[in-house]
């Protein structure tokens, strides 16, 4: 077999059928293999992507080479990153990006992506960073390979590369009128070039093929149920695991009985420490060797939601030596001292689940020590490094594939389910699959912090804000500073001990802050008797932000309609992660049960330059539904160690009939940066909908889900209980 | 184990399989089909949808012993000869999906649903489909598809 058949052989990996084996290589040896064609790396990362490497827990992006690109003689184009697709359409647009810069049509490029030995080093999808970061490095070597290819054929023509173009596949000189297809002119080369960063992009009013509704690139496999994500992959000669769950959260293992599972034909029993699952040839086997099981726990008295807000006070810490305040200008007291007009007030978020619809699974498969698996997360790199410390494996030891996946939200950065399922799999020395149900995807994932947040703020008589404080207990210091115009003004984040296994969802802690300071704004702009659009706009410079605003209120036809008893109308803006957005709500209260229905929701966006119109639109408008359940009625109830609500017919989550009709109004900023566009969306829907309730019956809600005080989650709110 | 004979996308397949196990395990785990999806095991998401004699049924609940008289249509069942369906095509043409973990479930009750009706208003969409589940809020093109499919010259409901 030559080195070439051998790469084949490794990328079709990627198309997860059947294979009876394959062949160990790592990173390096990928390298090795290069078959023939060009292959162009990308190195010496410039200064925007070195800084934001250095927040990312501590990981430096790697210095020597970030991605990777090849064409082969053929002319097919692959892309090499870290990064995977988890629904938000990055496979789509990032080879959009790259057509574009490398002037070849959309079809010849396949993304591959997040596969620890195939793909570079990568830190992980999330934080809205691939567009702003990998977005540009592949743009980058895209362009750079590109002049290469101009370089190419001017050596062979003897011509000068400025009298040469590049487009649609093929270099062409036109006093000459000859032309060479890459493929032509990469065809039995062996060509392997690293490039370095100063490569002029082409600006975005240029773009052919960026900036278009390209069709998300592998549709057809969705519509047709041919795409394979992680809970489909099948491994020779798999079996299916199980794992006992304890009875609750910090408990102990007091006695284990495993006699009558081990009884059970084809049944393995694995316990180590405080592990304890079964594997067998079929899932159903497995299901009764688990019920098998007999175990007992002691789990320890732990608090409840009844608590949360209290303790979250009581154990919080100010933020750690030497960080200080998120942002402080001015004097707040003196400020508060002399305002006119002054405001304290607190505002509530729950534990919230992501519930993706695909829960988390793995296939884990040992071959001659290498341990392989399958699974669906955000950060294949980073449950590479769990899988190499809980199984001590140096890291060409271990690979982590993430095929295409049932979503995420920020809930799959850990490796669990791959743990469990290579630690059966060693037992067992078989594949083994493990998804975890429904239940388990509720309980043993983490949450959203729930969080506790107090604002005060002071103004003039004339609307003119003066004196602000946020303080964030638990749920997060994203998007903490007021983006509004105060000249006293203070934020802190305080972390506090959560009773729960807590950690990032999409937009993180912007949606609490947010909805807190929306609200708050709102509240302030009743107390100056202010329009709020004009409250707003009184106390705000930034262009980007009053530019959002202005296009949600102008399409939503802001201030045309007065609210009335049964519909209210509300807005609020907001920004982070280079995503700005604003949104306007229609409420309809029904005047007999008091339930609030939201009935129609315009929400304008600006992220830079659109990539993707069509993907884009998608995804701010499913943040925007994404937002309604954590505004209107998920919460997790928990008690002494355990989830009281586990399942979707506990845990309201939005479904058609939660849809109000939305309208996504997008500025295209040619001018300005793409930056992602995954998260933010999601930030503007809970203030503007409080605000409009507010409008409508003059009741404020203040805690997020907006559910009456008392009632069980999963309620619509009824202003009744408020 | 019993054995089966199920009638599954017009082949008949033999499984043997618990009695009372899903259909939802036998498609995936006994003849790997696996385009029906498991979102909760428990009748609440219809990410697991499949067409029993042309009706949704959420195949979790479904004992594999209840299915076997029927015709069971699965996602992998809608395509004719290279040809979509029109609700498949409607899906892709409006872009109905993030993720895409819902859609086959989802392909399945707009098919179900222009068969019985073969323009539905948009309520009638809500309301059929609300035991639906996107998470990924995909819900208003979803609904756009099913439209488009009910407006498609070809028999949305198909055969
Ligand atoms: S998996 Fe059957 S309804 Fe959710
Ligand atoms: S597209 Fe992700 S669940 Fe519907």
């Amino acid at each position: 077999m030559t080195r070439h058949d051998a790469l084949t052989d490794e990328l079709a990996q990627h198309t997860i059928d059947d294979k009876p084996h394959w062949f160990r290589l790592d990173r390096r040896d990928f390298l090795k293999f290069f078959g023939g064609g060009l292959l162009v790396c990308l190195a010496d990362l410039p200064a925007w992507a070195q800084e934001s490497g250095r927040n990312f827990g501590g990981h430096e992006l790697p210095k020597d080479i970030a991605a990777w690109l090849s064409i082969a003689a053929d002319g097919r184009v692959t892309v090499f990153t870290g990064k995977v697709e988890v629904g938000q359409n990055i496979r789509t647009s990032l080879a959009q990006s790259v057509a574009e810069e490398l002037r070849v049509p959309f079809d010849t490029i396949t993304m591959l992506m997040g596969d620890t030995d195939l793909t570079p080093w990568d830190m992980g999808t999330f934080g809205s960073r691939t567009t702003p970061t990998m977005g540009p490095q592949l743009r980058t070597m895209a362009a750079a390979a590109r002049q290469m290819l101009v370089e190419m054929a001017a050596t062979r023509w003897n011509a000068d590369p400025a009298t040469l173009t590049a487009a649609d596949a093929e270099v062409t000189d036109t006093h000459q009128g000859q032309s060479l297809t890459y493929g032509e002119l990469t065809r039995g080369e062996k060509l392997m070039k690293t490039v370095s960063t100063n490569v002029a992009l082409t600006p975005a009013s240029a773009w052919k093929i960026a900036g278009t509704a390209i069709p998300k690139v592998n549709g057809r496999d969705f519509v047709t149920g041919k795409h394979k994500y992680p809970s489909d992959i099948v491994r020779p000669g798999m079996m299916f695991g199980k794992v006992l769950r304890p009875d609750g959260f910090n408990a102990t293992l007091v006695s284990l009985d495993t006699g009558e599972a081990d009884k059970i034909p084809g049944a393995s029993v694995v316990h180590d420490g405080n592990f304890i699952a079964v594997a067998a040839a079929d899932l159903s086997t497995a299901e009764r060797a688990l019920s098998a099981l007999h175990a007992t726990w002691n789990v320890p008295p732990q608090p409840s939601n009844q608590d949360l807000f209290v303790s979250f006070k009581q154990t919080s810490k100010t933020q750690q030596e030497g960080d200080g305040p998120e942002h402080v200008s001015g004097s707040v007291p003196q400020a508060m001292a002399s305002a006119a007009i002054k405001l304290h007030r607190q505002y509530t978020v729950q534990y919230i689940a992501h519930a993706p619809l695909e829960p988390r699974a793995a296939v884990a498969e040992w071959v001659n020590g290498k341990l392989t698996v399958w699974t669906g997360t955000q950060r294949p790199f980073g449950v590479r490094d769990e899988l190499m410390a809980a199984f001590h494996l140096p890291a060409e030891q271990v690979r982590v594939i993430q095929p295409d996946m049932g979503s995420g939200y920020g809930g799959k950065h850990t490796g669990d389910a791959a743990i469990e399922a290579a630690r059966l799999a060693k037992a067992t020395g078989k594949p083994v699959k493990i998804v975890w149900t429904r239940e388990e995807e509720f309980t043993w994932a983490y949450f959203r912090p729930a969080g506790l947040i107090e604002i005060g703020s002071g103004a003039n008589r004339d609307g003119t804000l003066v004196a602000w404080e946020h303080y964030n207990y638990n749920s997060g210091p994203a998007a903490i500073a007021t983006p509004y115009n105060v000249a006293n003004q203070l934020s802190q984040f305080h972390p506090a001990s959560s009773p729960l296994r807590q950690g990032s969802y999409r937009a993180l802690a912007a949606t609490a802050n947010n909805f807190a300071r929306e609200s708050h704004m709102d509240e302030m702009a009743h107390a100056v008797k202010m329009d709020p659009m004009e409250f707003r706009m009184k106390n705000l410079t930034d262009p980007r932000l009053r530019a959002v605003l202005q296009a949600a209120a102008e399409k939503f036809n802001w201030g045309q309609a007065k609210p009335t008893p049964q519909r209210g109308f509300g807005i609020a803006g907001g920004a982070d992660k280079g995503g700005y957005v604003a949104t306007c709500v229609e409420v309809e209260i029904n005047p007999t049960d008091k339930k609030i229905g939201i009935r129609r929701v315009v929400q304008a966006w600006e992220s830079g330059a659109i990539v993707n119109p069509d993907g884009l639109r998608n995804q701010v408008a499913g943040a925007l539904v994404q937002g309604i359940g954590g505004a209107m009625f998920e919460s997790i109830q928990f008690a002494n160690g355990r989830i009281l609500n586990p399942h979707f017919a506990q845990y309201r989550v939005p479904r058609f009939s939660d849809t109000p009709r939305i309208e996504i109004v997008l500025i295209d900023r040619k001018d300005l940066p793409s930056a992602g566009a995954g998260e933010s969306g999601i930030i503007g829907l809970a203030p503007a909908v409080g605000n409009a309730i507010f409008a409508a019956t003059g009741v404020r809600l203040r805690n997020l889900p907006m559910t009456p005080a008392s009632g069980a989650s999963g309620e619509t709110a009824s202003v009744f209980h408020a | 184990m019993s054995d089966f004979i199920l009638k599954v996308n017009g082949a008949r397949l033999h499984v043997s399989a618990p009695a009372e196990k899903s259909l939802l395990f036998v498609l995936r785990d006994r003849l790997n089909l696996t385009g029906t999806k498991y979102g909760c095991g428990e009748g609440q998401c219809a990410a697991c949808t499949v067409l029993l004699d042309g009706k949704p049924a959420r195949s979790c609940l479904t004992p594999v012993s209840a299915a076997a008289k029927a015709n069971i249509t699965t996602i992998e069942g809608l395509e004719q000869n290279g040809h979509l369906s029109p609700v498949q095509q409607a899906f892709l043409d409006e872009g109905a999906f993030q993720c895409g973990y819902c859609t086959s479930g989802m392909v399945l009750c707009a098919t179900a649903l222009l068969r019985a009706t073969s323009h539905p208003t948009e309520d009638q969409i809500v309301t059929y489909m609300d035991g639906n589940i996107c998470r990924c809020g995909t819900y208003p093109r979803i609904v756009a598809a099913v439209q488009r499919a009910s407006q498609s010259p070809q028999k949305a409901g198909g055969q």
